[in-house]
């Protein structure tokens, strides 16, 4: 039999090891699924985790690297700030339509004026749609009490009903033989969001997710106000005794959050998917409660565990063409992994010893 | 005019996925474990279900296949905040992410096929509707009247206490949350059963979440989950008879109407909690905190 | 007559700990045996031990003349041990009969239950409603549950864990004359306290345990409480320097302070704190102490004009803004609320000394200088510790505990507040701390000692007045004032007089 000794401070050594020991641990157990399925398992995981990046068809498959991670990264950063305090975020992915929404909203309503302040405004709508989508569980919670994690996740429904109703309503293309689906912004080069050096898969909300990582990583370090973030997750009353205002914290953690899902929704309209459409949200809101978890809510583990989700993603694709294997394998690597991680853990809280 | 008997018969049957998840989620938090898993296991308990009740052609045999599910998906949950003490919410949260992917991956066969018709049962109502209303008072007598229910209320107050009393914390916080799986997978299994008669992937919907909202609305009493899902049943109903009858709102904003009720529901409540005379605070005081026996 | 308990050379190592070591020991029937010693001088494990919550890995245990190796506490129960825990054991949202009812085996069926409950409470002068939620009743009435629930066992063996901790002097003798009705019938009584006097006028034998091991199993009654503490101790106690202190301008001025019902209110608190003076503010836990210190840190904010530091309203600043004005608090829980166990010293210098120490300006962190006032704190009060990077939740209580002090201390407070200054703190660490704030207000500063240790408020201030029901009596000198009056002041048996004990 094991004993569990709890440690008093988390060693750096598993803090870094967890996350790798969980990727190797999905591609096992993800090689052993494969081969019960009936795939070759060496030839499956090589196909999600190594071609993207070196095989034959990388060159078309390399560029999208940044495209998927751009926005997960971008969310994450935000959810981690809250995850630190222990405010749970986890309706990003509604926040990221709203922030789409809005954003396009401003597009939409311009066309077809060509003027340079229109794709700043959109960023700006952006921004405030997911802000404010974010703040209703702030409020609700800071007034009534109310559970942040089940309104923020309600207000995901909400949300995906608000965008296949913008798809058939108010923003369906008039132009378009009355299929449903807003303008395709991609072809409006003042609301466009484009690859701004050609094969990178470089764009404006990858610059924005850069830029979110280095302020996060600023404010978390040195600044006083990641200190009590943190103070407010490891110890609520140390923090009220040190003067922070919970409630504050709250309303800054969803909104930060919020707005940062949201300007990656409108990236994403803008950009890659073009088009508000029924389906607009693709769940990079809640992949990105992975990536946080993965990156162990610090910015540069959120930077690597991005891009690693991102590669699961065109790799789930590539096997999904190449292998035949079905399009929900990513969904259940990356739940796969998020387990393995939590379950890893213990190893960074707790010491292991065999009982005598 | 509509026939308020065929209404509230559509009633029930809205409400009972609802009815089985939040009342398995009830026995679990009232154990102290915070399951968030709840949509994963409905999920997972409906394409389990389907699948069984279509090789064998018996929806009964499709709905304890459906509680076998629950409980396997559920013991994943266990495993890693009972012995792995995880945190609750993550591992609650990575349980429904899990369940929505593996459902998604294993239930591409099943698409397009049609389920077995449920049999009848007495006044029209069909026995999973029964077995739900009969729940309800099945699970306040276990835990305000039988002596397992008082040990699972003492290790979900204060676990601490009900160790040094000599109690086994994990063994019954694991019942518990077996239990909350087997209740969600058979949820789960209603709807693709009884109520759509076909799998499409991700059609819980997000029912295990309103379950999750239908437990606090409830104060973690059996009664008041019965009055939460009859609440959600009825603004589900009402909302279809409005499509149906050609109102001039949006589809779209119609289908809203669930998610917004459980959310005023839930801020009602909540605030009443806040601001009411007794405090009211009638949630388990270990709910959601990990048991490590110290020595 | 044989012996009802009988541990031989018991041990029991935890890593990196011996926590006990050849312990031997033996109560007889009727007697009650003080089990005496310091904190962590292996009292609990000890206990743990004979209750079946932990298993010996040397020597053995007879009960009733067989062979005692309980693998569980409910076996424990079985075999006639009951227990009457310091905390832990009690379950809020349930009922008295509920509660009874998960510390016994077999239970009865509710009604008939009840009946007992109401039989035995009556026999043994302890009031209670069995239908009444254990969340409502007050911590004397809530020991009463805990003896009710070992009672209905008829126990052979009873283990009371610091019962007095939660109780008046009065309550406390009620709580001695049920035991000793007990103790007439043939129950065995093990009684593990750090409090002298009452062991001295109550227990029938002492065993003083040191650092895990028995050092001497004596009669109490023939011995000072100076020689039982030097036994327990293992040294002469260090000697307190009162000298060198005069009260001298008003500084902090407290009036109608009241807070809302989240816990305990605070009813109408008024206090008057002069420079270089200690009041000392005595009660039992739960009367409103830790609201007083949150009230005055500024975690709870107050009607304005309630409180005033050198002239200047301080109701409605935030905790650091009231720092930077001089007053200073450290609260009773270390980790978690004084301290993030999680954190390192250095981080945790940041709680409170942000500003006064100059570790954050204008939003950013210094933290070269955190580290540099972590390194200071350490080295002024003898923190035993690795360094400033060390995390809070790795050193013991009595360092951590230090450590807060310190931190405070050396901020140079105009007031500072403190709360139960040396809980759960070894006798060494418990003088440093007494003797730091001693000299804090020699040097000039006012002191406010929130504390459920009477010898340590009388040791330390200048003025006492006691918190009961939220509310605070007047203060008085303490020069003169007896155990008894203290009691009084203290709100007496707390209702408990009706429950008249045949002696």
């Amino acid at each position: 039999m094991f004993r569990l000794e709890p440690r008093a401070s988390a060693p750096l050594a598993w803090q870094l090891a967890t996350p790798v020991l969980a990727v190797l641990a999905t591609m096992i157990t993800g090689g052993i699924l494969f081969a019960a399925l009936g795939f070759d398992p060496v030839a499956s995981i090589r196909t999600i985790f190594w071609d993207p990046l070196f095989g034959p068809a990388a060159s078309y498959s390399r560029p999208q690297l940044l495209v998927k991670a751009g926005p997960l990264i971008l969310i994450a950063s935000g959810l981690a700030l809250g995850f630190r305090a222990g405010i749970w975020n986890i309706g990003a992915e509604g926040q990221y339509i709203i922030g789409a929404i809005c954003g396009a909203a401003v597009a939409l309503a311009a066309y077809p004026t060509e003027a340079f302040w229109i794709f700043p405004a959109m960023i700006l709508a952006g921004a405030l749609g997911g802000c404010a989508w974010g703040m209703i569980p702030a409020m609700l919670r800071n007034w009534f009490g109310a559970s942040e994690i089940l309104v923020s996740l309600m207000l995901v429904y909400v949300a995906q009903k608000v965008a296949a109703w913008m798809a058939f309503g108010p923003m369906k293309n008039p132009e378009g033989f009355n299929f449903p689906g807003s303008r395709n912004l991609q072809q409006y080069p003042a609301a466009s969001n484009p690859e701004i050096i050609a094969n990178t898969g470089l764009h404006w909300g990858v610059i924005a997710a850069g830029i979110a990582l280095v302020v996060t990583w600023f404010v978390m370090s040195r600044h006083v106000l990641g200190f009590h973030i943190r103070t407010a997750g490891a110890a609520p009353r140390a923090a009220r005794f040190a003067g922070v205002r919970p409630q504050r914290l709250v309303a800054l953690c969803l909104g930060v959050s919020g707005a940062l899902a949201g300007v990656a929704g409108l990236f994403e309209v803008a950009g890659p998917a073009g088009q508000i459409t029924e389906s607009f949200g693709s769940g990079y809101g809640f992949t990105a409660i992975i990536v946080a978890f993965l990156g162990r809510l610090h910015p540069l583990g959120i930077l690597f565990a991005g891009l690693l989700m991102a590669l699961t993603y065109i790799g789930g694709e590539l096997a999904q063409m190449m292998l035949q294997l079905p399009a929900a394998t990513v969904q259940v690597f990356q739940g796969m992994l998020l387990f393995f991680l939590l379950g890893f853990d213990i190893l960074t809280r707790y010491r292991i010893r065999r009982r005598a | 005019m509509i026939d308020p008997i065929a209404v509230f018969i559509l009633l029930l049957g809205a409400a009972t996925p609802i009815l089985f998840a939040a009342l398995g989620e009830l026995v679990t938090e009232r154990a102290g474990v915070l399951n968030l898993g709840v949509e994963g296991m409905m999920i997972g308990g409906a394409l389990a279900g389907f699948a069984a009740a279509h090789a064998t052609g018996s929806p009964a045999l499709g709905f304890a296949a459906a509680a076998i599910a629950g409980v396997v998906l559920s013991m994943i949950f266990a495993a890693l905040t009972q012995f792995l003490l995880s945190n609750q919410v993550a591992t609650g949260l990575a349980l429904t992410l899990f369940g929505l992917g593996l459902t998604a991956m294993f239930g591409k066969p099943y698409e397009g096929v049609k389920a077995p018709t449920m049999m009848a049962g007495p006044l029209g109502l069909n026995p999973m509707i029964w077995l739900g209303l009969l729940m309800v008072p099945a699970v306040w007598w276990g835990l305000n009247r039988s002596r397992p229910g008082l040990i699972l209320r003492a290790v979900g107050e204060n676990h601490d206490a009900a160790h040094a009393l000599g109690y086994p914390v994990r063994a019954v916080r694991i019942a518990a949350i077996a239990f909350g799986g087997a209740m969600a997978g058979m949820g789960g299994a209603y709807i693709s059963i009884a109520t759509v008669l076909q799998w499409t992937e991700g059609m819980t919907a997000g029912a295990g979440w309103i379950a999750l909202a239908i437990v606090v609305f409830a104060q973690w009493n059996p009664w008041g989950v019965l009055a939460g899902a009859w609440l959600f049943g009825g603004v589900t109903v009402l909302q279809l008879r409005l499509q149906a009858a050609g109102v001039a709102v949006p589809v779209q904003l119609l289908t809203m109407a669930p998610y917004l009720a459980t959310i005023i529901v839930l801020v009602l409540i909540s605030a009443r909690q806040k601001y009411g005379r007794s405090g009211g605070g009638s949630a388990p005081g270990s709910l959601g905190k990990p048991f490590h026996a110290l020595r | 007559m044989t012996d009802v308990f009988r541990a031989e050379s018991l041990g029991k190592t935890y890593p990196g700990v011996r926590a006990n070591e050849d312990v031997s020991f033996s109560v007889a029937p009727g007697e009650i045996h003080a089990l005496l010693g310091e904190n962590g001088a292996g009292k609990s494990t000890l206990v743990k031990m004979i209750y079946g919550l932990v298993k010996p890995d040397d020597g053995h245990m007879t009960l009733m003349g067989s062979v005692h190796a309980p693998a569980d506490p409910r076996a424990a129960r079985a075999a006639g041990v009951a227990m009457v825990f310091q905390h832990f054991s009690l379950f809020d949202a349930l009922t008295v009969a509920e509660n009874i009812a998960l510390g016994m085996e077999n239970p009865p069926k509710s009604r008939e239950l009840s009946q007992r409950i109401a039989e035995l409470s009556q026999s043994y002068g302890l009031p209670l409603n069995p239908a009444r939620r254990v969340a409502s009743l007050s911590a004397g009435e809530r020991q009463r549950v805990e003896i009710l629930r070992c009672l209905l066992q008829s126990p052979r063996l009873l283990i009371m864990d610091e019962p007095t901790s939660v109780l008046t002097p009065q309550e406390a003798e009620i709580l001695f004359a049920t035991l000793r009705q007990l103790a007439a019938g043939g129950t065995a009584i093990l009684y593990i306290s750090h409090k002298l006097d009452e062991i001295r006028s109550h227990c029938d034998r002492a065993t003083i345990l040191r650092h895990g091991r028995v050092v001497n199993t004596v009669d109490p009654r023939a011995h000072t409480a100076r020689e039982l503490a030097a036994m327990m101790v293992g040294a002469e106690m260090r000697v307190i320097d009162r000298s060198g202190r005069k009260p001298g301008a008003e500084v902090l001025r407290v009036a109608g302070l009241a807070t809302a019902s989240d816990g305990m209110a605070l009813k109408d608190v008024a206090l008057t704190l002069r420079a270089g003076e200690i009041l000392g503010i005595g009660g039992v836990a739960g009367n409103g102490q830790e609201e007083l210190l949150s009230a005055l840190s500024g975690e709870i904010a107050t009607r304005p004009g309630t409180i005033t530091l050198d002239g200047v309203d301080l109701s409605r600043t935030p905790p650091e803004a009231r720092r930077k004005a001089g007053l200073l608090a450290a609260p009773e829980d270390r980790l978690g609320h004084a301290a993030v166990p999680e954190f390192s010293l250095a981080e945790n210098t940041l709680l409170t000394a942000g500003s006064r120490q100059g570790l954050i300006r204008g939003g950013l962190i210094d933290h070269s200088a955190a580290q540099a006032f972590a390194q200071a704190v350490i080295a002024a009060f003898d923190v035993r510790t690795p360094g400033p990077q060390t995390a809070a939740g790795a050193l013991s209580g009595g360092n951590l505990q230090k450590f807060v002090i310190g931190r405070e201390v050396l901020g140079k407070p105009r007031v500072l507040v403190v709360n139960q200054p040396t809980w759960g703190v070894d006798a060494g660490a418990a003088a440093q701390v007494r003797q730091a704030l001693l000299d804090l207000a020699a040097k000039g500063a006012g002191i406010i000692v929130i504390s459920q240790d009477l010898d340590e408020l009388l040791e330390l201030s200048d003025r006492f007045c006691a918190l009961n029901d939220g509310r605070l009596s007047a203060p008085r000198p303490t020069e003169g004032l007896s155990i008894d009056e203290i009691g009084l002041m203290l709100g007496g048996a707390h209702g408990m007089e009706v429950a008249h004990v045949p002696a």
